[in-house]
């Protein structure tokens, strides 16, 4: 790469002229120009995965569909963040995580602060087509301040990320595969008995769900704050 | 466990952990020697025990929810002891369309087991497998190591008998 | 080893070989084993020595001869007899028949069109020489082309060669392969890794199996080639657990190979340096799509990564990363050697060459066949397969396993190639083709596929975890006969979104053998939701007794 190469892109997001920096995503660029996409596994700070598929958008010319929040930009690409088609299928893709767990956001501690909630909410769910498939998961509360309901789990893999990558513990991981998949702690212990826990509450903070809470909380008391992570990120970078 | 991590002193004096620890060194104690190092744990031991994986997560520097991550991930890792016996029964579509369902019922009928488990007095484990690789031979079966082929319900049951006698 | 010491080896070889009269093969793959051929070996053994011929005749163990079902499989060398189910009883008379007239009891078809519509390139060795000694290979012509191409070519002019023959990946997407190496060769930074994708999840399939215990070196001269062309110095054979056999194959080919510096630095007297080591697979089918495989060679869990950055830019370790299939690389040598005109003459305009197929099923000869691309179905299954067994009738032919489709008897008389098979809603896969008759029900079938990748998905992304699983249980609310019509709209439109929305290759095709049942054999669904029948008898279908059928 010895001739300099062209570092802004310009593009076009929903029909708006838009640039970004060539190691920018499509979501990064469509945020900065208040361009709402969807997304539920993504959080700036932590390695993107791509697995929650919320964020998906067209590209003219393109059939497929491209995850917004690992796609860079390219020159001259033409996005498409809201089709019929694109709602329908995120519409789906949150029916389909509503049916595989345990999700009453009338009992739950995370009601009114859940993100699986309000994207339901603001893409017009009110109902799910899909059959319950009601896995009977446990609940465990051994941790002396926090509590992990495995019914309530989406499997983003957030708490994972977080308390590998900026805690540095790595308690958490992902066991088995496919629906049988589940967060553990250490050796699929108990919370707490996990000798690498801790207790930073770094995983609670980033759950979007009632997955992982704050004991002693009753219905819709659980708020959390997701603050820290672009701070420390930040931090470590030593900018701003 | 503190003192413990990153030591490969193996957890007991038995000579097997040798052979475990032979691997690890071969290659160099990295991390990313987890999978081939659980394949040797698995060899040597039959299984994958709480014991070896904390070891083996110690010695190699891997987090303890990731080994055992790993080891749950991939169906070839058993995490308990197996029967003395194992039948191997593939279920890949080629012997899956001539018959294998069959065969499953059978071995349910005579033995009350079900792939992946094992008789309740230790003695035969149950596994199903995809694919065998021997689909000219459908329906296939790896029993005690010896890949048979062209099974019924009744031989299958018959060789099975063999080992409860 | 330089191309002198090649070429003397090679007559030490010959001259060996040739002292005996006769040379007695006898197959070692694990279809025969299965069927005890290493007792057939060991009894021919003593009865050469019971009869004092041990100066004259040769007793080999080579891999397969393709027709695995009628094995234990032995062939005779100067005469091509092909003797088939051969007892240990069977021996003495195999050895003193050399001379006259060939035992006629257990005699197999040597003439018959299985062998002769068949065209062999990546299985030409397999069933002749013997994959435990490389100098039957290097007889053979083995490593002649790694030679060659160290000494008489630059790595531009070598995937020139592979560009021209037209190749494309054999294990499922058909990439073209020279293009694939050129984009490796390019990218920026090192090291690079080459990577044999051994796999093998598809279940019905035994191509690359057969081609690791029949012909491991064929395989690594195919590596050592690539790794020139791209400049890579280390590779990888990943492998399933579930092959020990051609695990121990390979691993003692790549032995033999490093000791005869084929292998190794300085390769062939050149300032060439590429090591091979073998990594385990641990019974993941989805290790076997790119991504995931990377993962597990770094000891994780086989979780794909969304592309791009693709393996070219961004593969093992974070370095540019060529991966190709057992067949591909296999077709390496003879490209080099004979040339990328000569590979190109052979197929259909767009698909080259020749492709394995696993042939199994309900078809008589379940073997592993090579026939040139463009062959149609008919042609394979009743001209080489031999037909359908037991009088009965095709219903299918099912190709490219759980991510391809069932293809009914009305096209049989398309040519098989990437395109063709695309068009007709599945894929060539990697090279297993299951043959199923009125016996099979094909709503059975999609439920079977569909079990397998629910099982198999990672879990990793939504629709492929969760929609597989959401489809699993509507097929088999429609095999059980208590599906109404609205889950056959909620089967379709899972279908449209788990292809649309899935992260990789395992979701994204998940639903291709429910929408190719659907398409073809719809009124087979309906006679389930509608009527309540399972018209082929499989599926249980308990009619409640209040309702009248
Ligand atoms: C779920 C899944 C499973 C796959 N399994 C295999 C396999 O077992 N063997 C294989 O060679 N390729 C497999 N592939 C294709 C590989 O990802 C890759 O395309 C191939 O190895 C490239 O080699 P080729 O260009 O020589 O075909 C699989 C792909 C997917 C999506
Ligand atoms: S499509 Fe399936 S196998 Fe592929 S990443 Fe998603 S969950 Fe995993
Ligand atoms: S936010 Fe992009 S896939 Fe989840
Ligand atoms: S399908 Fe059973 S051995 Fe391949």
């Amino acid at each position: 790469m010895s001739t300099a190469p062209a570092r802004v892109k310009t593009l076009k997001i929903d029909d708006r002229d838009v640039s970004g920096r060539e190691e920018e995503t499509i979501l990064d660029v469509a945020r900065q120009n208040r361009i709402n996409i969807p997304t539920l596994c993504h959080v700036p700070g932590l390695s993107p995965v791509g697995s929650c598929r919320l964020c998906l958008v067209e590209i003219k010319g393109s059939p497929k569909l491209f995850p917004a929040c690992v796609t860079l930009v390219r020159e001259g690409m033409e996005v498409v963040t809201k089709s019929e088609r694109l709602a329908s299928y995120r519409k789906m893709i949150l029916e389909l995580l509503f049916s595989d767990g345990n999700h009453i956001c009338a009992v739950c501690v995370s009601n009114g602060n859940c993100e699986l909630q309000s994207l339901a909410q603001n893409l017009g769910i009110d109902s799910i087509r899909f059959p319950y498939r009601f896995p009977k998961l446990t609940v465990d509360a051994s941790h002396q301040r926090f509590v992990v309901d495995h019914n309530r789990c989406i499997l983003c893999a957030r708490c994972v990320r977080v308390c590998g990558e900026v805690e540095g513990a790595h308690t958490w991981d992902l066991m088995g595969r496919g629906t049988s998949m589940r967060i553990i702690s250490d050796m699929n212990e108990a919370w707490g008995d996990s000798e690498t826990c801790t207790s930073c509450g770094k995983c609670v903070q980033l759950c979007p769900t009632g997955a992982l809470v704050e004991k002693g909380k009753s219905v819709a008391e659980m708020s959390k704050k997701k603050g820290f992570l672009p701070y420390i990120v930040s931090m470590r970078e030593g900018r701003r | 466990m503190w003192t413990e991590f990153g030591s490969t002193t193996p957890p007991s004096s038995d000579t097997r952990w040798r052979i475990v620890g032979a691997a690890m060194r071969k290659h160099g104690y990295r991390p990313n020697a987890l999978i081939e190092t659980l394949h040797t744990v698995q060899e040597t031991f039959g299984y994958l025990d709480e014991q070896a994986l904390r070891f083996v997560a110690g010695a190699l520097r891997v987090p303890l929810s990731q080994v055992y991550g790993v080891a749950t991930f991939y169906h070839f890792f058993n995490l308990k002891p197996q029967g003395r016996h194992t039948c191997v029964i593939c279920t890949g579509t080629a012997c899956y369309i001539k018959g294998v369902p069959a065969i499953l019922t059978a071995i349910e009928e005579t033995y009350g087991i079900k792939p992946g488990e094992t008789t309740s007095d230790g003695n035969i484990s149950l596994v199903s497998a995809r694919c065998l690789g021997s689909c000219g031979l459908a329906p296939a079966a790896v029993m005690d190591g010896d890949v048979v082929g062209k099974l019924t319900p009744l031989e299958t049951v018959n060789r099975m008998r063999r080992w409860t006698k | 080893m330089t191309p002198e010491e090649l070429t003397n080896t090679i007559t030490t070889e010959r001259e060996t070989q040739e002292k005996f009269k006769h040379h007695v093969c006898v197959c070692v793959a694990a279809g025969c084993l299965s069927s005890q051929s290493d007792k057939v070996k060991a009894a021919l053994e003593d009865e050469i020595k019971r009869q004092g011929r041990e100066h004259e005749c040769q007793i080999k163990g080579v891999g397969c001869m393709g027709l695995c079902a009628a094995g234990p499989l032995v062939s005779v060398e100067e005469t091509g007899t092909l003797y088939q189910e051969v007892k240990p009883e069977d021996a003495a008379e195999v050895v003193a028949s050399l001379e006259g007239q060939p035992v006629a009891r257990i005699k197999g078809p040597s003439e018959a069109p299985f062998f002769t519509r068949q065209v062999k390139i990546v299985l030409e060795n397999c069933g002749k020489i013997d994959p435990n000694r490389i100098e039957d290979y290097l007889l053979s012509g083995g490593y002649q082309s790694l030679t060659k191409v160290l000494t008489e070519m630059t790595p531009a002019q070598i995937i020139e060669e592979v560009y021209k023959s037209g190749l494309r990946g054999r294990g499922g997407a058909g990439y073209p392969t020279g293009l694939k190496w050129s984009t490796v060769a390019k990218a920026p930074g090192s090291p690079k890794y080459v990577i044999c994708n051994a796999d093998e999840g598809d279940p019905g399939a035994f191509m690359d199996r057969s081609v690791l215990e029949s012909d491991p070196h064929r395989v690594l001269e195919g590596m050592a080639i690539a790794a020139y062309a791209v400049g890579a110095s280390q590779g990888y054979v990943y492998v399933r657990a579930e092959y020990p056999l051609a695990i121990e194959r390979l691993q003692n080919a790549i032995k033999q190979a490093r000791r005869l510096r084929f292998l190794g630095i300085d390769i062939c007297g050149t300032t060439f340096n590429f090591n091979i080591d073998v990594r385990l697979g641990a019974g993941a089918f989805v290790c076997g799509e790119e991504t995931a495989l990377i993962a597990s060679v770094e000891g994780r869990r086989g979780n794909p990564k969304p592309r791009p950055p693709y393996p070219a830019e961004a593969g093992l370790w974070g370095c540019p990363t060529l991966i190709n299939n057992v067949e591909t690389f296999a077709n390496i040598a003879p490209i080099a050697g004979r040339g990328g005109n000569w590979y190109a003459s052979i197929g259909t305009e767009k698909s080259k060459g020749t492709k394995v197929f696993a042939l199994a099923g309900r078809v008589a000869n379940t073997d592993l066949i090579e026939v040139p691309m463009g062959m149609t179905l008919r042609e394979i299954v009743f001209d080489i397969g031999g037909g359908i067994p037991d009088g009965k009738r095709l219903k299918a032919v099912q190709t490219g396993g759980p991510s391809g489709g069932c293809i009914p008897e009305q096209f049989l008389d398309m040519p098989v190639d990437y395109e063709s098979l695309n068009k007709l809603g599945s894929i060539m896969g990697s090279g297993g083709m299951i043959v199923m008759d009125e016996t099979s029900c094909m709503v059975d079938v999609a439920k079977y596929f569909m079990e397998f990748c629910m099982s198999e998905s990672c879990g990793k992304c939504v629709p492929c975890r969760v929609g597989t699983a959401q489809m699993y249980d509507l097929l088999h609310k429609i095999t059980e006969g208590k599906a109404g019509l609205e889950d056959l709209e909620m089967l379709e439109d899972l279908c449209d979104l788990v292809r649309n929305t899935s992260l990789c290759g395992l979701g994204q095709s998940a639903p291709n053998p429910v929408l190719s049942t659907l398409r073809y054999f719809r009124d087979e669904y309906m006679e389930h939701i509608v009527n309540k029948t399972c018209p082929a008898g499989i599926c249980k279908i308990k009619v409640p007794t209040e309702v009248t059928a």
